[in-house]
């Protein structure tokens, strides 16, 4: 008997790499700091040494090379890039994996790395045996098979999809000493194929009153949750493929709800049924759970909207600068309200503030790059980046944030991320602003939930 | 191929019928984002079967009825490993037993402190719970360790029957305690459905 908490899982303190060669994850500071996440950086210190100025021996051009293969993996020696596991042990289904962001470059995720968040596990569904109802106030209930829903006229859309408890560690009075990517990375990109709901509505008629659609998964929790009807209608996929190929089994296979800027949870993978409703189910996740309380002891509910964000990846915590020096800062911004209009970056903690330069298209609720050039004179520095979206939203100050909301809203949290560069050139997570209470009692917040 | 074969069979009566159909009417070919209709339609009565959402007024809850009393043994058997005994102390979530409020430092959220609607409970445990087992529980049986849950809260009485009447009935403490957000009006993005 092992139920278990459903809240996607606090941040650890520290958080080390997987350990493949154990089939485990560890949590070891010292692995992590001394295994280094910043391989990227020190790899190719690594190779410079080793090549000593030459250029190396090329064996494989003296051998025929590895035969075709029918799915390709990555190289052998990107073994370590990988989503880091934190789940349940009553309850391994429960939990999240965290995609590598800081180990990514571009804006498209692959899909084995795309991050996870379960409530009960992934179902193994047969296309074949599986069914999406729709009912409720519609003129005419319908159920249609995966075949069927093949055949109607599909669009592809690229755009993020970021789960409400990403970077929730946020909320804790001391900063989380992890790489980015596993503690920003419930949120992925992808070009997302499929049927729009709007076109499937059309089939079924809406009767009168309809406000609301009740999304339900087929997989063990049979995870259920309401959105606006009008919403829904805009701009709602129903989702067959993601960057191409057909979903992957955790990404819903073989049809979620994919409702793009919008909050994780209402994504409904394994989608089987939608009641138009007058009213919302309340469901235990738009209740109990993914609703954020607020000091006034009240909660804000309905908050489906993932605001606008912003994340440095190179450099980000667990890297090490090899020395002084010109380097390239890169990292994301999105927003689920739109276009992301301007990301700026500042190398002091935040006085001063240069606008950085967005690479290729900037789609509405998409992952945008953004890129600056940067001169490391040795000293200390905090990075840190900020992104302004098309709705005029600015991303906040984790001060600015923490006024607002308090420390107890779990979800949502979206404040400008800072990094220290020591002297040394590593770098670690640190509160850029005097919301941190660093020397405050460690009863961090959500301890007892996992 | 298979695939293909049955695309371009389709593809040629599709062609017929638009024939067929402008023939008739001379009306316009279909536009891009309409669809094929090919759902196909279900009874009220096989609805039912897969209909298994409940609302807090009650609509979806299905006979039966339980109480306290009874929910115990199904709790003990059930759920207490992990949500330990009287709901609380387990490895899982705390569902009763808050010493705090949701204000201050240490806020909890449980059934008693959080949950909005009674009726929440039956519509979640019903489908989801227990994890290794989603759906293997009775009505009957779901009905009692709602009571039970409820009972541990200081909510219901140990002996009250809860059923599709009076569980929605049952008015929960933090009922209030929710500020829906409506969604403000975003700019439809261009390349829309």
């Amino acid at each position: 008997m092992a139920a278990g908490p459903e809240d996607p899982p606090r941040a650890p303190r520290d958080r080390a790499p997987p350990d493949r060669a154990q089939g485990s994850l560890r949590m070891d500071r010292r692995g992590f700091l001394g295994a280094g996440l910043g391989a990227s950086v020190l790899g190719v210190v690594a190779a410079r040494r080793a090549a000593g100025g030459a250029l190396p021996e090329q064996p494989a051009m003296r051998e025929a090379g590895a035969p075709f293969s029918n799915y390709g993996r990555p190289s052998p020696s990107e073994k370590d890039i990988v989503r880091w596991i934190a789940a349940n042990p009553g309850a391994p289904g429960n939990g999240v994996s965290w995609c590598p962001l800081h180990e990514l470059e571009g804006i498209v995720t692959p899909n084995g790395l795309h991050f996870e968040r379960h409530h009960n596990g992934v179902p193994r569904i047969a296309p074949e045996d599986h069914r999406l109802l729709v009912h409720g106030l519609v003129e005419r209930p319908l159920v249609f098979r995966v075949a069927d829903l093949l055949r109607y006229p599909l669009r592809s859309r690229l755009c993020f999809l970021e789960c409400g408890g990403n970077s929730n560690a946020g909320w804790h009075r001391r900063p989380v000493q992890a790489p980015a990517g596993y503690v920003h990375g419930l949120v992925s990109c992808s070009e997302w194929t499929g049927v729009p709901l709007a076109t499937v509505l059309a089939e079924t008629g809406i009767r009168g009153g309809a406000s609301w659609l009740v999304a339900e998964g087929a997989d063990a929790f049979a995870m259920n949750v309401s959105i606006p009807l009008a919403e829904a209608r805009r701009d709602a996929l129903l989702a067959l493929y993601q960057n191409g190929e057909r979903l992957r089994p955790e990404n819903g296979y073989p049809l979620r709800l994919l409702l793009p800027g919008r909050e994780g949870v209402l994504n409904v993978k394994w989608l089987r049924r939608l009641q138009l409703s007058d009213r919302p189910i309340m469901a235990r996740n738009e209740t109990s759970r993914y609703t954020e309380l607020l000091p006034s002891g009240k909660a804000r509910q309905f908050t489906g909207i993932m605001e606008v964000k912003s994340l440095l990846l190179a450099p980000s915590a667990g890297m090490s600068l090899p020395g002084p020096g010109l380097y390239q800062l890169s990292g994301l911004a999105w927003s689920g309200r739109g276009r992301i209009r301007r990301v700026e970056v500042s190398v002091d903690g935040g006085r001063q503030w240069q606008e950085a330069a967005l690479e290729g298209p900037s789609l509405p609720c998409c992952f945008t790059r953004f890129r600056h050039p940067w001169r490391w004179r040795g000293g200390p520095a905090v990075l840190q980046s900020r992104a302004l979206d098309e709705s005029g939203a600015w991303q906040p100050e984790r001060a600015a944030l923490l006024a607002e909301h308090g420390r107890h809203g779990y979800f949502h949290y979206h404040a400008i991320v800072s990094w220290q560069v020591e002297e040394d050139g590593t770098v670690r997570s640190v509160y850029g602003d005097a919301g941190g209470g660093g020397s405050a009692a460690p009863a961090d917040i959500g301890e007892d939930w996992f | 191929m298979a695939r293909y074969a049955a695309y371009m069979a389709t593809r040629a009566a599709a062609a017929a019928l638009l024939l067929l159909t402008s023939a008739k009417t001379g009306s316009e070919p279909p536009s891009a984002a309409a669809g094929p209709g090919l759902g196909q339609p279900v009874s009220d009565a096989e609805i039912a079967v897969w209909d298994i959402g409940v609302f807090p007024d009650g609509t979806g809850l299905p006979p039966g009825r339980g109480d306290a009393r009874q929910g115990r043994e199904i709790y003990r058997r059930h759920c207490l490993s992990c949500h330990g005994a009287r709901g609380k102390g387990g490895s899982a979530m705390a569902l009763a037993g808050a010493q705090y409020g949701l204000t201050g430092d240490y806020p909890q959220k449980t059934v008693g402190t959080y949950w909005p609607y009674a009726a929440t409970l039956f519509d979640f445990n019903r489908r989801a719970m227990p994890m290794q087992a989603p759906g293997s529980l009775t009505d009957d049986e779901v009905y009692a360790v709602t009571a039970y849950l409820l009972f541990l809260n200081g909510i219901v009485g140990e002996d009250e029957r809860m059923d599709a009447v009076s569980l929605p009935r049952v008015q929960m403490p933090n009922r209030d305690g929710f500020l829906p957000m409506a969604a403000p009006p975003m700019e439809a993005p261009p390349g829309r459905p």
